[in-house]
């Protein structure tokens, strides 16, 4: 097994952060840091140079569109997996268009999930 | 107020339930709500602004929360935290759903949790509120939504 990829949570809900650690722990993964709203993940960022972000949409402080716009300025071969309960398409587009590599629309299941997420590996 | 946002509010809550738990939850016919105050012990309420404007409000019972955090989180134990940021979640994620009927254009705000039995949730004075009433397993909640 080689060097775990390192992911960095994003959301404001914390249970929705423990479900995603949940959800992926079979994968070879270090979660490396958690932020519940968009200014802390910008900061967070900066430290941890993770390879993987879950980026909600909707939080506190700075949304999570401005966050991909931030963190690509940075990095901009970063891995998004947007994760939001904002399920327009113009939305997903936009944060397609932003840099994000996928869209996972919530309430997920444990397999929606997987499936982004796999897909993000390859 | 149009049916049809009734419509939206009823499957975007119906998925959520069959989403999380794989087990459908029933709603009852929605009604005006009076100056009866419709409050549980954990309510989550989302501003709507943007082409729409006005807010929506889910309240349920420590008891059924609990119980859906367990199931969600697989975990025998959850936190006070956990149970508040559930019913926020919850609140974010049907008005976040209904956005594929309205588009982008219905801005929603972060969720604002109220813990313990308020006197009442204050709605927008110039617009209707529809209570709806939602059946899990055996617990009662209660979706209020207020749009212009």
């Amino acid at each position: 097994m080689g060097q775990p990829t390192k992911l960095m949570i994003v959301d404001d809900s914390s249970i929705i952060r423990k479900l995603i650690q949940n959800y992926l722990n079979e994968y070879n993964i270090e979660i490396v840091g958690e932020a519940g709203d968009g200014k802390s993940a910008v900061e967070l960022f900066k430290q941890l140079r993770p390879d993987i972000v879950t980026m909600d949409i909707v939080m506190p402080e700075m949304d999570g569109l401005s966050v991909i716009d931030e963190i690509r300025k940075i990095d901009s071969s970063i891995k998004i997996m947007v994760v939001t309960a904002l399920s327009d398409k113009s939305t997903g587009i936009e944060a397609i268009k932003r840099g994000a590599k996928s869209y996972v629309i919530k309430p997920f299941t444990p397999d929606k999930l997987k499936h982004a997420f796999s897909k993000l590996l390859q | 107020m149009r049916e049809s946002d009734l419509h939206f509010f009823i499957d975007s809550t119906l998925n959520y339930f069959e989403e999380v738990t794989r087990e459908k939850a029933q709603t009852g016919i929605p009604y005006l709500k009076s100056v009866d105050p419709v409050v549980l012990d954990y309510t989550g309420i989302i501003g709507i602004s943007g082409k729409r404007k006005g807010s929506i409000y889910i309240t349920a019972s420590h008891k059924m929360l609990e119980y859906l955090a367990q199931i969600i989180l697989k975990q025998s134990y959850v936190s006070n935290t956990d149970i508040k940021d559930l019913i926020g979640e919850i609140a974010n994620t049907i008005s976040g759903n209904v956005r594929q009927a309205y588009g982008s254009d219905f801005m929603i705000s972060v969720p604002v949790v109220v813990e313990g039995h308020a006197k009442d949730i204050t709605m927008p004075d110039d617009f209707q509120a529809f209570v709806i009433p939602i059946t899990w397993k055996s617990y009662q909640s209660f979706l209020v939504v207020c749009l212009e």
